[in-house]
C-alpha cells in the first residue's frame, strides 16, 4: 500500500503544476471578451471605407435588421407620436428656446443624428446605408460627426470653428468598425451631454463630467462604485431605447421589473428599487412620500454638480452686436463662462442649482408652431398635468430654461429661425431677423406676418440623472419649513410650511388668556389673603 | 394616624410618565407645527410619533387598571349642586378664605369640579387628539379605505386645537394643584409617595 502511494503521488503533482501553468499560459495570452463576436476577425471590416454609409453596408450584411430596427425610432425620425393628445412632437417639429428648430437648420442640428447626410428636407428616412451605427458603437473614443457634417464624421481632417486651429480628425473608419462594442457613457454622451449647443447646456443633469463620474457626482453611473452605463436603466428592444421626456413616467406602480410581469421599462427608479424602498424606521413618512414625491425629489438636491455648468438663461434679442471694428463679440462672465456671442444673444450659466418643483403626471404638453401664444406672459414651451389631487402625479424637480426668442408679433406663434447656412438669409450670415424668420418658416410651410418680436420663455426639464449618494438626500426640512423647496406648491397642506391663520391666533390668545386668568386669580387670592390680616 | 393612599404606585407612575410624554409631545409637536426649530423636523417626527405610540400603550394599560380596580368610579360626574358649588368657592369663596366645600374620601378623591375636568380631557379633548393624530400619522393610506376625499389640512387644525387646549390644560392643572392645599408641596408629595403628608 505505502509504495503504491508513493509512485501516484508524484504523477498527481506533476499533472497539477502543467495544468497550472497551461491555465496561467491561457490568461497571459488572450483576454476574454464578453461578446461571442471579434469584429476584427471579420473579413468585411478587413479593408478600407470611404465613408459611413461604406461602413453601415458592412455592419448590415451580418446585422440584416438593424437598419429596419433604428428607422421605428425616435433617434432615428426625431418625431413623437404622443400616444394621448396625438401631437406631432420630436425635434422634428418642436420648438425650443435654446436654438430654435431644425428646419433649414439641418446639417449642424443632425451632427447628433443616428444617420448620414440629412441635410434639408429631402432626407431618405427609408435608407439603410445612412444609419450611423458607429456613433453609438464605437469603442474607440476617435469617431466623432462634423459639427456640420449632416451626421457625417470628418473624411479629411479639417478645423472647426472654420478657419480655427482647432482641428476635428478624420476618424480611421476600419479600426473604428472592428472596434464596434456596447454603447457607453460616452456614445450616447457624444450627443446627450452636448445638446443645446455644448458641453452642459441643455438638460442641467447631464453633462461631459458624467463620462466618468465618481458616485458622489451619480450613485448608480460612478466608475468607483456601480459604474451603470446609460442602457443599464434605458434598456432597448430591438434598439428601440426606452425612457422619454414625452411620456415622462411619474409614477411607476408596477415596483421591480421581472421577466412577465407586464412592465418592461427599467427607465423609471422604482424598476430597480420597488416601491417602498426606505428601511422601516420609527416613522415610515419616507416611504409613505414615494406616492406623492418622485424619487428625484429628494435624491437630486441640486443639478449640474460636476463641475461643468449648465445654461440656465439664453437672450436671442441681444445677439447681432458687433465692435467697433464689426467684428463679432464673444464675452466672459467673472467665472469665465461666455455670457455674450454675436451668434446667439447673452446668456446665464449655473452650477450646483437648487431645482424647480411642480406635480407632473407624466403628459406634457408642447406649444405647437401654429398655437396661439399670449405675448402679455412669458410663455411656457411645455406645459404638463399634474396636481396634488392627481393620483398619478408626483412632485418632481425640474431645471427650467428661461430666455428670449423671437416670436410674430402679428400672428402670436412661436416662430422657427433660419440661422445656419451659407445662403444670406441665414441669421448667422446677415444677421436679419426678419429674413432669417421668413426663410424658416416658408420652408416649413408656416405662415409669418412679416413682423417680429421678442418674447420670454420658459421650457421645463425634468431631471433624473446626478442622484446623490443617499446621505446627501433632502433632509425632511428642506421642504417641510416656512421657506423650504416646495413653499411655491399650492392646493394642499403640508405639516412644517402650512398653518392657519385663525387657529393659530385663536390657539395662542386662548394660552395667553389662560396664564392671564391664573395670574389674577392668583394675585387676587394674594390680595384678598393680606387684607383679611 | 394612619395614612391614606389616595394615589397606587400604578397611578403615579401613570401620571407622571404621562406628564413628561405630553409635555415631550407639546414640544415636538409644536416643532412639526412650525412655531419654532429646536431638534430638526425628523427628529421632531420620530420623537413624536415614539412617544405616541408609549402614550397609547401607557393608555390602554390605565384603562384596563381602572376598569378592572373600578377606580373608573372616580370619574363620573358629580351632582350639579356641588359641582356648583365649587364654582362659587373657586370665584368668591377662596378670595374669603371660606371653607372648602368638598370634604375627601378615598372613593371621591376628586373634588367635583377636578372629577369634570379629567372627564373632559380622557373623554373628549385626548380623544381628538388621538382621532386626528392617527389619522395624521396613516394619511398614506386613507384612499386605502375610501378617505381621500378627508383634507389633510382639517386633520391638521383639529389635532392642533387639541394641542392647544392640553397646553391651556397644564398652567391650570398646575395651579390649581400647587396653590390650593396647605402647602405647595403637599399635592406634589401626594402624587410622588401616594398619601398626604403626616400631620405632624
Amino acid at each position: 500500500m505505502c509504495s503504491l502511494r508513493g509512485s501516484i503521488r508524484p504523477f498527481l503533482l506533476l499533472q497539477f503544476f502543467s495544468l497550472l501553468l497551461l491555465v496561467a499560459n491561457m490568461e497571459a495570452s488572450e483576454e476574454i471578451i464578453s461578446s461571442t463576436a471579434d469584429h476584427t476577425k471579420f473579413e468585411a471590416l478587413q479593408r478600407t471605407f470611404q465613408s459611413g454609409p461604406e461602413v453601415t453596408k458592412a455592419c448590415l450584411e451580418c446585422h440584416t435588421e438593424a437598419a429596419r430596427q433604428i428607422h421605428k425610432t425616435t433617434h432615428w425620425n426625431w418625431k413623437f407620436t404622443h400616444p394621448d393628445t396625438g401631437e406631432e412632437l420630436g425635434k422634428r417639429t418642436i420648438v425650443n428656446n435654446f436654438c430654435g428648430a431644425i428646419e433649414t437648420n439641418y446639417a449642424r442640428c443632425t451632427s447628433c443624428h443616428v444617420g448620414y447626410g440629412w441635410k434639408d428636407n429631402s432626407f431618405d428616412f427609408a435608407s439603410e446605408a445612412n444609419v450611423d451605427c458607429l456613433v453609438c458603437h464605437d469603442t474607440t473614443g476617435t469617431y466623432k460627426k462634423f459639427p456640420t457634417g449632416a451626421g457625417h464624421p470628418p473624411y479629411v481632417d479639417k478645423p472647426f470653428p472654420p478657419k480655427s486651429k482647432k482641428i476635428w480628425k478624420a476618424p480611421d473608419l476600419t479600426h473604428v468598425a472592428q472596434k464596434v462594442g456596447k454603447t457607453s457613457r460616452a456614445t450616447c454622451g457624444a450627443c446627450h451631454f452636448y445638446g443645446g449647443g455644448g458641453d452642459g447646456v441643455k438638460h442641467g443633469d447631464l453633462d461631459s463630467s458624467m463620462t466618468n463620474p465618481n458616485k458622489a457626482l451619480d450613485i448608480h453611473m460612478g466608475t468607483d462604485g456601480l459604474d451603470f452605463v446609460c442602457s443599464t436603466c434605458h434598456q432597448k428592444d430591438g434598439h428601440d431605447v426606452s425612457g422619454s421626456r414625452y411620456t415622462t413616467q411619474a409614477k411607476d406602480t408596477h415596483g421591480i421589473d421581472v421577466p412577465g410581469r407586464d412592465d418592461n421599462i427599467r427607465a423609471t427608479c422604482e424598476s430597480c428599487h420597488d416601491l417602498k424602498p426606505h428601511p422601516v424606521t420609527v416613522n415610515n413618512k419616507l416611504n409613505d412620500h414615494v406616492n406623492k414625491v418622485a424619487c428625484t425629489t429628494c435624491h437630486i438636491p441640486t443639478y449640474a454638480r460636476g463641475g461643468k455648468p449648465t445654461k440656465t438663461w439664453w437672450d436671442w434679442s441681444t445677439a447681432g452686436r458687433m465692435n467697433n471694428d464689426g467684428k463679432h463679440i464673444k464675452t466672459k462672465d467673472a467665472q469665465g463662462y461666455v455670457n455674450y456671442v454675436t451668434k446667439k444673444g447673452s446668456f446665464e450659466w449655473g452650477e450646483n442649482l437648487v431645482p424647480e418643483y411642480a406635480w407632473l403626471s407624466g403628459n406634457i404638453r408642447y406649444k405647437q408652431l401654429d398655437e396661439m401664444i399670449d405675448p402679455g406672459n412669458v410663455v411656457a414651451i411645455n406645459t404638463f398635468e399634474g396636481s396634488y389631487d392627481d393620483p398619478k402625479a408626483r412632485i418632481w424637480p425640474f431645471k427650467v430654461m428661461q430666455g428670449k426668442q423671437p416670436y410674430d408679433k402679428g400672428n402670436n406663434t412661436l416662430v422657427t429661425t433660419h440661422l445656419f447656412g451659407k445662403d444670406s438669409d441665414a441669421y448667422w450670415k446677415s444677421f436679419d431677423w426678419n429674413r432669417a424668420i421668413k426663410a424658416a418658416m416658408e420652408a416649413g410651410n408656416a405662415p409669418y406676418s412679416g413682423n417680429y418680436g421678442f418674447i420670454e420663455t420658459t421650457y421645463h426639464w425634468p431631471l433624473a440623472h446626478m442622484v446623490a449618494p443617499k446621505e446627501e438626500a433632502l433632509g425632511c426640512d428642506a421642504c417641510h419649513a416656512k421657506e423650504g423647496r416646495l413653499s411655491k406648491l399650492t392646493g394642499f397642506y403640508m405639516p412644517g410650511r402650512d398653518n392657519y391663520y385663525w387657529v393659530d391666533l385663536i390657539g395662542w390668545l386662548a394660552v395667553l388668556g389662560t396664564l392671564g386668568g391664573i395670574s389674577i386669580h392668583g394675585l387676587g387670592r394674594i390680595f384678598m389673603k393680606a387684607k383679611r390680616r | 394616624m394612619s395614612q391614606i393612599y389616595y394615589y397606587s404606585l400604578f397611578e403615579r407612575f401613570w401620571h407622571w410618565s404621562q406628564a413628561l410624554l405630553i409635555i415631550g409631545m407639546l414640544i415636538t409637536g409644536f416643532e412639526i407645527h412650525g412655531t419654532y426649530h429646536l431638534l430638526g423636523f425628523e427628529q421632531a417626527i420620530d420623537l413624536h410619533t415614539i412617544m405616541a405610540w408609549i402614550l397609547i400603550g401607557l393608555w390602554l394599560l390605565a384603562l384596563f387598571w381602572h376598569t378592572t380596580t373600578g377606580e373608573w368610579r372616580q370619574y363620573v360626574p358629580s351632582d350639579p349642586d356641588s359641582m356648583l358649588a365649587m364654582v362659587r368657592y373657586y370665584v368668591i369663596g377662596i378670595f374669603l378664605g371660606a371653607p372648602h366645600p368638598f370634604h375627601r374620601k378615598r372613593a371621591e378623591k376628586h373634588n367635583p369640579l377636578q372629577r369634570m375636568a379629567y372627564l373632559m380631557l380622557t373623554m373628549v379633548i385626548a380623544p381628538i387628539i388621538w382621532i386626528s393624530g392617527l389619522l395624521y400619522l396613516f394619511y398614506p393610506y386613507w384612499p386605502s379605505v375610501g378617505m381621500e376625499g378627508l383634507p389633510l389640512g382639517l386633520v391638521a387644525v383639529v389635532h392642533t386645537l387639541g394641542a392647544f387646549a392640553i397646553l391651556c390644560f397644564i398652567p391650570i392643572h398646575l395651579y390649581l394643584a400647587l396653590t390650593t392645599g396647605e402647602s405647595p408641596q403637599e399635592k406634589l408629595m401626594e402624587m410622588i409617595v401616594g398619601h398626604e403628608a403626616k400631620n405632624g
